[in-house]
Protein backbone atom coordinates (compact mmCIF):
# COMPACT_ATOMS: atom_id res chain seq x y z
CA UNK A 1 0.00 0.00 0.00
CA UNK A 2 1.72 3.10 -1.22
CA UNK A 3 -1.11 5.59 -0.92
CA UNK A 4 -0.11 9.05 0.19
CA UNK A 5 -0.99 10.05 3.71
CA UNK A 6 -1.46 13.40 5.39
CA UNK A 7 1.50 15.29 6.84
CA UNK A 8 0.94 17.91 9.54
CA UNK A 9 3.78 20.45 9.53
CA UNK A 10 4.03 22.63 12.64
CA UNK A 11 6.64 25.35 12.35
CA UNK A 12 6.55 29.08 13.11
CA UNK A 13 9.27 29.85 10.56
CA UNK A 14 7.64 30.79 7.25
CA UNK A 15 10.94 30.22 5.49
CA UNK A 16 11.40 26.69 6.85
CA UNK A 17 7.80 25.79 6.05
CA UNK A 18 8.21 27.02 2.47
CA UNK A 19 11.42 25.05 2.07
CA UNK A 20 9.75 21.95 3.48
CA UNK A 21 6.78 22.31 1.14
CA UNK A 22 9.08 22.81 -1.85
CA UNK A 23 11.02 19.69 -0.93
CA UNK A 24 7.86 17.63 -0.53
CA UNK A 25 6.55 19.02 -3.81
CA UNK A 26 9.65 17.83 -5.65
CA UNK A 27 8.90 14.36 -4.44
CA UNK A 28 5.18 14.65 -5.13
CA UNK A 29 4.43 14.38 -1.46
CA UNK A 30 2.90 17.81 -0.95
CA UNK A 31 -0.68 17.23 -1.99
CA UNK A 32 -1.88 16.45 1.50
CA UNK A 33 0.14 18.69 3.78
CA UNK A 34 -1.35 20.94 6.43
CA UNK A 35 0.99 23.67 7.63
CA UNK A 36 0.36 25.21 11.05
CA UNK A 37 2.29 27.99 12.74
CA UNK A 38 2.48 27.15 16.42
CA UNK A 39 1.67 24.63 19.10
CA UNK A 40 -1.70 26.15 19.88
CA UNK A 41 -2.86 25.66 16.30
CA UNK A 42 -1.51 22.11 16.36
CA UNK A 43 -3.49 21.25 19.48
CA UNK A 44 -6.61 22.96 18.08
CA UNK A 45 -6.23 20.84 14.96
CA UNK A 46 -5.72 17.59 16.87
CA UNK A 47 -8.58 18.26 19.26
CA UNK A 48 -10.83 19.71 16.53
CA UNK A 49 -11.29 23.04 18.23
CA UNK A 50 -11.78 26.59 16.94
CA UNK A 51 -11.05 26.91 13.22
CA UNK A 52 -10.66 23.12 13.01
CA UNK A 53 -13.88 22.15 14.75
CA UNK A 54 -15.39 20.77 11.57
CA UNK A 55 -12.39 19.00 10.07
CA UNK A 56 -12.67 15.38 8.92
CA UNK A 57 -12.03 12.73 11.56
CA UNK A 58 -8.99 11.07 9.99
CA UNK A 59 -5.66 11.74 11.67
CA UNK A 60 -2.38 12.74 10.04
CA UNK A 61 0.06 9.94 9.25
CA UNK A 62 2.83 12.02 10.79
CA UNK A 63 3.28 15.30 12.66
CA UNK A 64 6.51 17.12 11.88
CA UNK A 65 7.02 19.32 14.90
CA UNK A 66 9.36 22.25 15.48
CA UNK A 67 10.39 22.77 19.11
CA UNK A 68 10.82 26.51 19.60
CA UNK A 69 7.50 28.14 18.80
CA UNK A 70 5.39 30.96 20.24
CA UNK A 71 2.31 30.38 22.43
CA UNK A 72 2.70 26.61 22.96
CA UNK A 73 6.10 25.08 22.17
CA UNK A 74 6.75 21.76 20.48
CA UNK A 75 7.81 19.94 23.63
CA UNK A 76 4.45 20.72 25.24
CA UNK A 77 2.56 19.58 22.12
CA UNK A 78 4.59 16.36 22.12
CA UNK A 79 3.87 15.84 25.82
CA UNK A 80 0.13 16.27 25.31
CA UNK A 81 0.00 13.98 22.26
CA UNK A 82 1.96 11.18 23.90
CA UNK A 83 0.02 11.32 27.16
CA UNK A 84 -3.37 11.12 25.45
CA UNK A 85 -4.35 7.51 24.66
CA UNK A 86 -6.40 8.72 21.69
CA UNK A 87 -3.50 10.61 20.10
CA UNK A 88 -0.38 8.82 21.27
CA UNK A 89 -0.25 6.45 18.30
CA UNK A 90 0.17 9.30 15.80
CA UNK A 91 3.84 9.35 14.76
CA UNK A 92 5.63 12.58 15.69
CA UNK A 93 8.95 13.64 14.20
CA UNK A 94 10.63 16.47 16.06
CA UNK A 95 12.37 18.66 13.48
CA UNK A 96 14.42 21.37 15.06
CA UNK A 97 17.51 23.48 14.71
CA UNK A 98 18.42 22.52 18.27
CA UNK A 99 21.39 20.21 18.68
CA UNK A 100 21.16 20.36 22.46
CA UNK A 101 21.40 16.96 24.06
CA UNK A 102 18.82 18.02 26.62
CA UNK A 103 16.20 18.54 23.87
CA UNK A 104 17.14 15.24 22.26
CA UNK A 105 16.81 13.28 25.51
CA UNK A 106 13.60 15.01 26.57
CA UNK A 107 11.99 14.44 23.17
CA UNK A 108 12.78 10.72 23.23
CA UNK A 109 11.67 10.41 26.83
CA UNK A 110 8.34 12.01 25.96
CA UNK A 111 7.98 9.48 23.17
CA UNK A 112 8.91 11.18 19.91
CA UNK A 113 9.07 8.70 17.04
CA UNK A 114 12.10 10.35 15.47
CA UNK A 115 14.28 13.43 15.86
CA UNK A 116 15.71 15.33 12.93
CA UNK A 117 18.11 18.23 13.19
CA UNK A 118 17.34 20.79 10.46
CA UNK A 119 20.39 20.95 8.22
CA UNK A 120 21.67 24.52 7.85
CA UNK A 121 22.66 23.95 4.23
CA UNK A 122 19.70 24.46 1.86
CA UNK A 123 20.26 21.40 -0.32
CA UNK A 124 20.80 19.19 2.70
CA UNK A 125 17.56 20.53 4.20
CA UNK A 126 15.66 19.65 1.01
CA UNK A 127 17.20 16.18 0.95
CA UNK A 128 16.42 15.50 4.61
CA UNK A 129 12.83 16.67 4.15
CA UNK A 130 12.39 14.42 1.12
CA UNK A 131 13.69 11.38 2.97
CA UNK A 132 11.54 12.23 5.96
CA UNK A 133 8.48 12.61 3.73
CA UNK A 134 9.06 9.34 1.88
CA UNK A 135 9.64 7.48 5.11
CA UNK A 136 6.60 8.74 7.01
CA UNK A 137 4.10 9.41 4.22
CA UNK A 138 4.85 6.41 2.02
CA UNK A 139 6.84 3.64 3.72
CA UNK A 140 5.62 3.77 7.28
CA UNK A 141 2.35 2.11 8.15
CA UNK A 142 0.53 4.57 10.40
CA UNK A 143 -1.99 3.53 13.04
CA UNK A 144 -5.39 2.64 11.56
CA UNK A 145 -6.91 6.01 12.58
CA UNK A 146 -4.67 7.72 10.06
CA UNK A 147 -6.19 6.05 7.07
CA UNK A 148 -8.83 7.87 5.15
CA UNK A 149 -12.23 6.59 5.89
CA UNK A 150 -15.73 7.77 5.01
CA UNK A 151 -16.92 10.46 7.41
CA UNK A 152 -20.57 9.81 6.79
CA UNK A 153 -21.08 13.23 5.24
CA UNK A 154 -21.75 13.94 1.57
CA UNK B 1 24.53 14.25 9.88
CA UNK B 2 23.98 11.91 12.80
CA UNK B 3 26.75 9.51 13.66
CA UNK B 4 25.45 6.00 13.37
CA UNK B 5 26.39 3.34 15.85
CA UNK B 6 24.91 -0.10 15.25
CA UNK B 7 21.66 -1.26 13.71
CA UNK B 8 20.16 -4.25 15.50
CA UNK B 9 18.25 -6.49 13.11
CA UNK B 10 15.97 -9.00 14.83
CA UNK B 11 14.68 -11.46 12.24
CA UNK B 12 14.11 -15.21 12.36
CA UNK B 13 13.76 -15.66 8.60
CA UNK B 14 17.19 -16.28 7.09
CA UNK B 15 15.89 -15.27 3.68
CA UNK B 16 14.46 -11.93 4.88
CA UNK B 17 17.57 -11.14 6.90
CA UNK B 18 19.72 -11.77 3.83
CA UNK B 19 17.54 -9.48 1.74
CA UNK B 20 17.86 -6.72 4.34
CA UNK B 21 21.64 -7.15 4.48
CA UNK B 22 21.88 -7.10 0.68
CA UNK B 23 19.78 -3.93 0.52
CA UNK B 24 21.95 -2.30 3.19
CA UNK B 25 25.06 -3.35 1.29
CA UNK B 26 23.91 -1.10 -1.55
CA UNK B 27 23.81 1.96 0.71
CA UNK B 28 26.90 1.17 2.76
CA UNK B 29 25.07 0.19 5.93
CA UNK B 30 25.64 -3.56 6.02
CA UNK B 31 28.77 -3.37 8.20
CA UNK B 32 26.76 -1.59 10.87
CA UNK B 33 24.22 -4.38 11.23
CA UNK B 34 24.15 -6.90 14.06
CA UNK B 35 21.72 -9.69 13.20
CA UNK B 36 20.04 -11.77 15.89
CA UNK B 37 17.41 -14.42 15.24
CA UNK B 38 14.72 -14.08 17.88
CA UNK B 39 13.48 -12.10 20.84
CA UNK B 40 15.61 -13.98 23.36
CA UNK B 41 18.77 -13.16 21.43
CA UNK B 42 17.63 -9.54 21.02
CA UNK B 43 17.19 -9.09 24.77
CA UNK B 44 20.47 -10.89 25.49
CA UNK B 45 22.18 -8.50 23.07
CA UNK B 46 20.56 -5.39 24.53
CA UNK B 47 21.36 -6.46 28.08
CA UNK B 48 24.82 -7.74 27.11
CA UNK B 49 24.40 -11.14 28.65
CA UNK B 50 24.96 -14.77 27.60
CA UNK B 51 26.74 -15.00 24.25
CA UNK B 52 26.66 -11.17 24.03
CA UNK B 53 28.29 -10.47 27.40
CA UNK B 54 31.40 -9.21 25.68
CA UNK B 55 29.85 -6.77 23.17
CA UNK B 56 30.93 -3.15 23.62
CA UNK B 57 28.76 -0.93 25.77
CA UNK B 58 26.31 1.44 24.16
CA UNK B 59 22.90 1.06 22.60
CA UNK B 60 22.21 0.54 18.90
CA UNK B 61 20.92 3.57 16.96
CA UNK B 62 17.82 1.69 15.94
CA UNK B 63 16.26 -1.76 16.28
CA UNK B 64 14.58 -3.21 13.18
CA UNK B 65 12.44 -6.08 14.39
CA UNK B 66 10.10 -8.72 13.04
CA UNK B 67 6.99 -9.42 15.13
CA UNK B 68 6.38 -13.13 14.65
CA UNK B 69 9.41 -14.97 16.02
CA UNK B 70 9.98 -18.14 18.07
CA UNK B 71 10.56 -18.06 21.84
CA UNK B 72 10.02 -14.33 22.52
CA UNK B 73 8.17 -12.33 19.88
CA UNK B 74 8.77 -8.76 18.75
CA UNK B 75 5.93 -7.18 20.69
CA UNK B 76 7.27 -8.66 23.93
CA UNK B 77 10.79 -7.38 23.23
CA UNK B 78 9.26 -3.97 22.46
CA UNK B 79 7.27 -4.05 25.70
CA UNK B 80 10.36 -4.85 27.74
CA UNK B 81 12.47 -2.20 25.99
CA UNK B 82 9.94 0.59 26.45
CA UNK B 83 9.50 -0.29 30.13
CA UNK B 84 13.22 0.01 30.85
CA UNK B 85 14.65 3.54 31.20
CA UNK B 86 18.00 2.27 29.88
CA UNK B 87 16.49 1.04 26.63
CA UNK B 88 13.27 2.98 26.15
CA UNK B 89 14.75 5.76 24.02
CA UNK B 90 16.14 3.43 21.35
CA UNK B 91 13.98 3.76 18.22
CA UNK B 92 12.24 0.49 17.36
CA UNK B 93 10.83 -0.14 13.91
CA UNK B 94 8.60 -3.18 13.55
CA UNK B 95 8.83 -4.92 10.18
CA UNK B 96 6.24 -7.56 9.51
CA UNK B 97 4.98 -9.62 6.63
CA UNK B 98 1.33 -8.74 7.01
CA UNK B 99 -0.53 -5.61 7.94
CA UNK B 100 -2.79 -6.57 10.79
CA UNK B 101 -4.73 -3.85 12.57
CA UNK B 102 -4.32 -5.62 15.90
CA UNK B 103 -0.51 -5.73 15.70
CA UNK B 104 -0.40 -2.20 14.34
CA UNK B 105 -2.49 -0.81 17.19
CA UNK B 106 -0.67 -2.86 19.81
CA UNK B 107 2.74 -1.94 18.37
CA UNK B 108 2.09 1.79 18.52
CA UNK B 109 0.48 1.46 21.94
CA UNK B 110 3.61 -0.23 23.27
CA UNK B 111 5.68 2.62 21.86
CA UNK B 112 6.93 1.38 18.48
CA UNK B 113 8.57 4.27 16.65
CA UNK B 114 7.60 3.08 13.20
CA UNK B 115 6.03 0.14 11.42
CA UNK B 116 6.69 -1.25 7.96
CA UNK B 117 5.10 -4.06 6.02
CA UNK B 118 7.45 -6.29 4.02
CA UNK B 119 6.72 -6.04 0.32
CA UNK B 120 6.05 -9.32 -1.41
CA UNK B 121 7.79 -8.09 -4.53
CA UNK B 122 11.55 -8.55 -4.18
CA UNK B 123 12.62 -5.30 -5.82
CA UNK B 124 10.07 -3.28 -3.84
CA UNK B 125 11.29 -4.88 -0.64
CA UNK B 126 14.90 -3.95 -1.39
CA UNK B 127 13.92 -0.34 -2.22
CA UNK B 128 11.84 -0.05 0.93
CA UNK B 129 14.57 -1.44 3.16
CA UNK B 130 17.18 0.88 1.62
CA UNK B 131 15.04 3.92 2.23
CA UNK B 132 14.13 3.06 5.77
CA UNK B 133 17.76 2.25 6.55
CA UNK B 134 18.82 5.58 5.13
CA UNK B 135 16.25 7.43 7.21
CA UNK B 136 17.43 5.89 10.48
CA UNK B 137 21.09 6.07 9.55
CA UNK B 138 21.41 9.46 7.92
CA UNK B 139 18.37 11.57 8.80
CA UNK B 140 17.30 10.60 12.30
CA UNK B 141 19.35 11.78 15.24
CA UNK B 142 19.58 8.75 17.55
CA UNK B 143 19.21 9.24 21.30
CA UNK B 144 22.41 9.50 23.26
CA UNK B 145 22.80 6.02 24.69
CA UNK B 146 26.48 5.42 24.76
CA UNK B 147 28.75 4.36 27.53
CA UNK B 148 28.29 7.37 29.75
CA UNK B 149 24.53 7.01 29.92
CA UNK B 150 24.72 3.34 30.89
CA UNK B 151 27.37 4.06 33.52
CA UNK B 152 25.21 6.77 35.06
CA UNK B 153 22.40 4.35 35.57
CA UNK B 154 24.32 1.39 36.89
CA UNK B 155 26.23 3.28 39.58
Amino acid sequence: MNSLKRILLVDDSVRDTEMALDALEQYHLANDVIALRDGEEALDYLYRRGQFSSRANDEPAVIVLDLKMPKVDGMEVLRQIKSDPKLKGIPVVVMTSSREEQDLIKSYQLGTNAYVVKPVNFLEFVEAMKQLGVFWAVLNEPPPESLHRPTGGP
Amino acid sequence: MPILSRILLVEDSVRDAEMVLNAFEECGLAQKVVHVRDGVEALDYLYRRGQFAEVPEGNPSVVLMDIKMPRVDGLEVLRQMKADPRLQMIPVMLITSSREDRDLVEGYKLGANAYAVKSVNFQEFVEKVKRLGEFWAFVNEPPPGGKRYLDDLTT
